[in-house]
């Protein structure tokens, strides 16, 4: 395969992740409409660990609750936190990036040395001694996710920072007599834009994949709100008997963060111009 | 080389210092302390100050820091609630399981990953190189955990080819088998565990050496290799593959964060006695001195990983050491 063929059908891959990532948000965001039975609805009588059927097309739990209307309404769940954590730590991340890059001095050392600090943490278990010491909740989840993804995204900007400073537009902009806001916003962060987005959609994969993490060990989000994480550690004690409730959720995780890795992979093949897959 | 080794142990130390102090003002960011556990309507307030008295959280907070920090140095990290013992025993007994999952889980992904990479990137754009990027790109998109079960409910559940749970078989049985049969056993234990564990970071690894691997092969030293007429096999085994490695070994010390992390998930539904079992149940019991003291040693681990795999670098490539070339 010549190397345009193959950065065609990388392309096309990645086209069809951005595709299937917008019905994924428009299945949850529409959720009431798609769903047959309401997520939470019980049916204790006779209508409990149901395998697939016609009516519940990927079968009940120990509820007799609907796991497909509850994938599309965790879903909303799992998203809206990919979504968000991720947001607020590439914004964290470029912040700090871009301020130890273009200023120098001791605050990069501090910002830099923060950063390998917190490197040093395995994130999951960084996060657990985290959401430990507060009650669970969506928002402290969303808050102990982006503080402790932002340091990735940190080293890429910084890096970028640190050789566009030396260019020459970034001179004249100084010569000119500019302040370093200026400099920063209007003409340094739009050229670090390409690997921050890169680094923004893999961090949405991740980060549904940490929380998926951290729900399934009961200490992410709290029943009766479903998120794929929790739905599988339902699943979990159910697994011999009905193989239907942890699996299918996993399924969800699967493909949703293939979907985020194959643009996000993608994007970073289109910004980079000595790439070849 | 000393000098470099001095110098990069000597860069450990205020790593290490942050990541204690961190951990330490992390916690006591919390409300209350660790006695607040013991807190009912009818506890007499004079025991729950006794007991504050005898743990030290009545001192100022910079004499507990401090007293944390030498600690944790010491590898003294206090009493643990949730045990009722000190949590220097109770980590003595789990480390150890969860260095033996890690390790099997780090061969592996070492051994695999590589191993893929290599058939991949030298027979580029054939069948079996599409099927191990499809692979490796499912793999690493995938939540561990969830394999995990699927792997219990297909292979222990259904095919009965390994156990679901612990180390051994119950003691009853695992006592009279032969030195042979114990370390059949133990193996058959260790693998769903393992392989659960090292998936993800097996499918990059995969991917790193297999684009590590194509770079080297358009050097002018392979085609001089070739051209000198050398065999397909030691121009891949004997020159590219040495020099395609060397960037894989940092790997080693970045993957570690990710093996402790993942042991958490791993040894609760394998049921493996390791310190991440623990870590999660000290969560729920709020067991902070042992919340603490899993943290630290986990990053203090990924510290040394990170060390050594510097060091390993720096020992097989010497421009490394003298500041040339590309930096770990």
């Amino acid at each position: 395969m010549s190397r345009a063929t193959v950065n065609f059908a990388h392309s096309r891959l990645a086209a069809a992740g951005g595709i299937a990532i917008l019905l994924l948000v428009l299945a949850s965001l529409f959720a009431p409409l798609l769903t047959p039975h309401d997520p939470d609805r019980q049916h204790l009588d006779g209508g409990i660990y149901l395998p697939p059927s016609v009516d519940h097309p990927l079968g009940t739990d120990k509820f007799g609750r609907d796991i497909f209307s509850r994938i599309l309404y965790g879903g909303r769940v799992s998203l809206a936190i990919g979504f968000f954590a991720a947001a607020m730590s590439v914004t964290l991340g470029t912040l700090a990036g871009a301020t130890a890059g273009y200023f120098r001095g001791v605050g990069e050392g501090v910002i830099m040395r923060v950063v390998d600090v917190l490197l040093a943490f395995p994130r999951l278990i960084l996060l657990l001694a985290l959401v430990a010491l507060f009650h669970p909740s969506l928002v402290l989840l969303v808050v102990v996710l982006g503080l402790t993804g932002w340091m990735g995204t940190a080293r890429i900007v910084r890096g970028e920072v640190l050789s566009l400073r030396e260019r020459e537009f970034i001179l004249a902009g100084r010569a000119l007599g500019f302040r370093a806001p200026r400099i920063l916003f209007r003409h340094i962060l739009p050229n670090v834009l390409g690997p921050v987005i890169v680094a923004a959609t893999l961090s949405i994969g991740n980060t549904i994949l940490i929380e998926a993490s951290l729900s399934f060990l009961g200490l992410g989000v709290q029943p009766p709100m479903a998120s794929w994480g929790s739905m599988i550690n339902d699943g979990k004690e159910a697994l011999t008997h009905a193989w239907w409730i942890a699996t299918f959720p996993g399924l969800a995780v699967l493909v949703t963060v293939s979907c985020f890795n194959l643009v996000g992979d993608g994007m970073r093949d289109a910004f980079d111009p000595r790439f070849e897959p | 080389m000393t000098t470099y080794l001095i110098r990069r142990v000597a860069g450990t130390i205020p790593l290490l210092l942050g990541i204690s102090t961190l951990i330490f003002f992390v916690v006591h960011l919390a409300p209350g302390d660790p006695t607040s556990l013991y807190w009912s309507e009818d506890t007499d307030p004079e025991v729950l100050r006794l007991m504050q008295h005898n743990f030290g959280f009545d001192r100022p907070l910079p004499e507990q820091y401090f007293r944390w920090l030498a600690g944790s140095f010491r590898g003294e990290f206090g009493y643990s609630f949730g045990h009722h013992r000190p949590v220097k025993d109770v980590i003595r007994e789990t480390l150890p399981n969860t260095l033996i999952l890690s390790a099997a889980a780090m061969v592996l992904i070492f051994t695999i990953g590589i191993a893929a990479g290599i058939v991949s990137a030298v027979r580029q754009h054939s069948f079996i190189d599409h099927a191990v990027t499809l692979l490796s790109f499912f793999f690493y998109s995938m939540p561990g955990f969830w394999f995990g079960l699927m792997m219990l409910l297909i292979f222990s559940y259904h095919l009965h080819w390994f156990p679901a749970s612990h180390m051994t078989s119950l003691p009853f049985r695992y006592d009279q088998f032969s030195f042979w049969e114990k370390g059949v056993d133990r193996a058959r234990h260790l693998a769903l565990p393992a392989l659960t564990l090292g998936l993800g970071a097996m499918a990059a690894v995969s991917r790193y050496t297999r684009t590590s691997m194509l770079e080297v092969i358009r050097m002018d030293y392979i085609r001089t290799a070739r051209a000198k007429g050398l065999s397909e096999r030691e121009v891949i085994v004997r020159h590219a593959f040495r020099n395609a490695l060397l960037p894989v070994i940092t790997l080693f010390g970045l993957y570690l964060p990710f093996l402790f992390g993942g042991a958490v998930l791993v040894e609760t539904i394998f049921a493996w006695p390791g310190m991440g079992r623990v870590a999660v149940n000290a969560i729920f019991q709020r067991d902070y001195p042992l919340i603490m003291a899993v943290t630290f040693l986990s990053a203090a681990l990924v510290v040394a990983g990170n060390l050594i795999a510097d060091v390993a670098y720096s020992w097989i490539d010497p421009r490394i050491r003298r500041g040339e070339g590309r930096e770990p």
